[in-house]
């Protein structure tokens, strides 16, 4: 499911309002997200997980073209731990069934 | 202090004028079709964002931390996140204390 097909999904599911406003408000959810994370602000959804996060120390690396040695500073890298209810939805569906259809890209 | 749902409601509320129950019942729906495409099988790309991708884990050897006993981790499916090129770009920037 991409980015559009969330957004029909969700203009279908409700009621009152119009398809642009759902547009919107999807875009608005992704970039308030977007900002907390960017400002080390976690992010916590009880029933579906919470992001965070992780520190990345740094370390020496490769150019790999020229073979240089290069330092890499220290980062931070987007962490997401999904919550229990949703651990236990996606672990439901016998596994031996759930890999053909479905798994386009 | 985390960003929560009623936070996102709160956002949807001041930024595009929803009123605050349109905005909670969307902000509920927002999540909830991820959970179920996530769990129907599919994944789910938010462009700009991060993919929600499925991974299938064959069963391993596990130990009972606390008796040391070996038990079996059975087979399972799992969720991981992989963020996007352009939330990796603006987290990496952030230059607070390590957490």
């Amino acid at each position: 499911m991409t980015k559009s097909e969330l957004i029909d999904a969700l203009a279908r599911k409700q009621g009152h309002l119009a398809y642009k406003d759902v547009e919107l408000a999807v875009k608005s959810l992704l970039e308030t997200m977007s900002q907390s994370l960017s400002d080390g602000e976690r992010i916590e959804i009880r029933g579906f997980g919470s992001f965070s996060l992780h520190f990345r120390p740094p370390r020496m690396g490769r150019n790999p073209k020229s073979g240089d040695a290069v330092v890499l500073r220290g980062k931070y890298v987007p962490h997401f731990k999904p919550g229990k209810a949703l651990r236990e939805r996606v672990n439901t569906l016998p596994l031996d069934s759930d890999e053909p259809e479905s798994r386009t890209g | 202090m985390a960003l929560t749902k009623a936070q996102m409601a709160e956002t949807l509320f001041d930024e595009l004028g929803l009123n605050k129950r349109e905005a909670k019942e969307l902000v509920e729906l927002f999540f909830e079709e991820i959970r179920d495409t996530l769990a129907s099988g599919d994944d789910v790309k938010l462009s700009g964002f991060g993919n929600f991708v499925l991974r299938t884990k064959n069963q391993r050897p596990g130990r009972n931390p606390k008796t040391g006993e070996e038990i079996p981790i059975s087979a399972r499916r799992v969720v991981t996140f992989r963020p996007g090129q352009k939330l990796k770009a603006r987290v990496e920037a952030y230059a607070g204390t390590q957490q």
